[in-house]
């Protein structure tokens, strides 16, 4: 008979209207400013950069290797490398970002910055409310805007945060041990320790070394010491 | 009783910003009276270089830029790509990786059948409430998504030799409660529009598509499968691991959009089969290939076609390698594109009010079609 199937569709959504107001099921909508869902542990959004410590300036994990940059598929970061190194938070000496720019406008949250940095030192961010009244500049985040320090990574991304201290943490102590393997080596290998003005020669006497060396025979003695 | 216009034809422009057309698509369309007489599609308007940026930028950086081919699809998208380069390379996939593909895939078409069959009802006039229950569930698949790849559409999830994050016990139980779910969701859509006459009469005997025309036209996905050919790009290839999983390929007798219309419905009956197995038998396990280098990857000299079935038909990715860090050329077969030019063959003696549901039926993102 017709009209059945229009009936059996009606009972459909009467019980879809009845549902909506008691059922779990049915009940999914969140007033949204007072109200939030929580954003889960994975959800990215736009890049920040992590520093240690407490100076957003001196613990920047950032080296400026510029990875990213290259491997960004939408091209909006913008890195120049610093001239002077600075001890980075392991104590090493490294280079810095003497600008590093996101243009957010563009950045399409695809995370592979995240995964080619070999520093960890850029992170995805949670924060999703950043509509401005501007129209250029107000998008384009400066290094200051976009250094957020670990304890606020810890934050946002609580289990990922976690394993990534561990492999910081991992790779520091390696490095530590090699050292130490290293100065072990270095002083077991000590007795036999070159002349004293060769060790303590800056530049120009190595380079002069060097050339030394092109001209004498191998298996002959410092051409250092021969020379000075 | 014969005015001056008889014989004349009248010629619409429509679209581009209908809101039936799925986007901006536009079609000339020569009416006499209500009926089509000829159909021109105009497509372009979203075209944004996809290849050539392909081309220019490296293997991986390509990766998030098909996930906005289909924006319905970013999974399934993710993984023709990285089949291709997989194919390319030679590259092993973790066993863990492969299940997590399957589940995304199937989830994928899920999500994509549910909210096609509520635009298609839109389509037709039933404004809202069927694509509001078709989106209820499309939501909950996507939270699936963002929980685990971080987005909701633009997933990005599919690496060369895996995936990018595992998903955990607590993810793998979520998901499994939503399939479980599921079907009860599609038997109160069925009963909802199937029998509904409107419905009946709205899509029965409109939109024929003839098995000789849709395999001459390179017709794939559930469009061909409506037409009774028996071809699945999961039974024929055998890609990931589905000859593993038990599914039967729905077909349909008459091609026309009743067909295709009861074509999802089914198919995604048959995903929810494969996701009930794949959650089963998922194992621990390794996700992602550790020889597979995300730095500097430069694939060897030479050329691979990697396809999958799709939501919407077969999606490939074809590239050629010289060596270098970017391809030297890429190549996207779009399932919609391709299935979208016997458009105006379907079209003809129907009234314009049908070419809207006939091309609901088809299943097009402009996305994929302009590129």
């Amino acid at each position: 008979m017709i009209g059945i199937g229009i009936l059996r569709g009606m009972a459909v959504t009467l019980r879809n209207f009845a549902g909506s107001y008691f059922e779990e099921d049915r009940l999914t909508t969140v007033q949204y400013p007072e109200e939030r869902s929580p954003l889960p542990e994975n959800y990215r959004n736009f890049p920040i950069l992590i520093y240690d410590t407490e100076d957003a300036e001196a613990g920047l994990r950032c080296v400026a290797c510029k990875i990213c940059e290259k491997e960004c598929p939408p091209q909006c970061i913008y890195i120049i490398k610093s001239e002077d190194k600075k001890p980075d938070y392991m104590g090493k000496p490294q280079f810095y970002p003497k600008v590093f720019d996101i243009d957010i406008s563009v950045c399409m949250s695809c995370q592979i910055c995240v995964e080619v940095c070999p520093f960890e030192a850029i992170k995805m961010d949670k924060d999703f409310e950043l509509s401005k009244r501007e129209r250029f500049d107000a998008l384009l985040f400066r290094k200051e805007e976009l250094s957020k320090s670990n304890e606020y990574y810890h934050r946002i991304h609580p289990v990922e945060a976690a394993a990534v201290d561990k492999n910081l943490a991992d790779a520091a102590a390696a490095a530590e041990a090699k050292k130490k393997a290293a100065a072990a080596a270095a002083a077991a290998a000590k007795p036999p320790a070159p002349n004293p003005t060769t060790s303590s020669a800056p530049g120009p006497a190595s380079a002069e070394l060097r050339r030394g060396e092109s001209t004498s025979a191998p298996g002959e003695a410092p051409p250092a010491t021969t020379k000075s | 009783m014969s005015s001056r216009l008889d014989g004349e034809l009248l010629e619409v422009s429509m679209g581009p910003q209908h809101p039936s057309t799925h986007g901006v698509f536009r079609m000339n369309v020569a009416l006499e009276g209500e009926i089509v007489r000829k159909l021109k599609p105009v497509f372009g308007y979203l075209h944004r270089n996809h290849e050539k940026i392909g081309e220019n930028a490296t293997y991986l950086s390509s990766m998030p830029y098909t996930d906005r081919l289909d924006y319905f699809c970013s999974m399934t998208n993710n993984w023709a790509y990285a089949l291709s380069v997989e194919k390319l390379v030679g590259i092993e996939v973790p066993e863990r990786a492969e299940f997590l593909r399957i589940i995304l895939a199937e989830l994928t078409r899920l999500q994509n059948h549910a909210s096609l069959l509520g635009f298609l009802l839109s389509d037709m006039g039933a404004w809202g409430t069927p694509l509001m229950y078709a989106f209820r569930e499309r939501e909950k698949i996507l939270d699936l998504f963002e929980s685990l790849s971080g987005s909701r559409m633009m997933c990005d999830y599919m690496r060369f030799g895996g995936c990018r994050v595992d998903a955990d016990d607590d993810w793998l139980g979520r998901a499994k409660q939503i399939v479980d779910r599921f079907p009860k969701f599609l038997d109160e859509f069925e009963q909802l529009i199937l029998q509904n006459e409107i419905v009946i009469a709205r899509t029965q005997n409109v939109g024929k598509l003839s098995a000789e025309l849709a395999i001459s036209a390179g017709i794939t996905g559930p469009m061909l499968r409506a037409c009774g050919v028996n071809y699945d790009i999961r039974k024929v290839d055998g890609y990931g691991f589905y000859p593993r999983f038990k599914f039967r390929i729905p077909l349909g007798d008459h091609g026309d959009t009743y067909d295709r219309l009861m074509m999802r419905a089914l198919e995604m009956r048959e995903s929810i089969e494969i996701l009930k197995q794949a959650l089963a038998q998922i194992q621990p396990g390794p996700i992602v290939n550790p020889k597979v280098k995300i730095r500097a990857f430069r694939p060897p000299i030479g050329e691979a076609y990697g396809r999958i079935e799709g939501p919407k038909g077969e999606l490939g990715f074809y590239l050629i390698s010289d060596g270098g860090p970017n391809p030297y050329r890429y190549r996207v077969r779009p399932p919609s594109f391709i299935n979208l030019t016997v458009l105006e063959d379907l079209c003809l003696g129907h009234t314009v009010a049908d070419v809207m549901v006939i091309l609901g039926s088809i299943d097009i993102v402009m996305g994929e079609v302009d590129r």
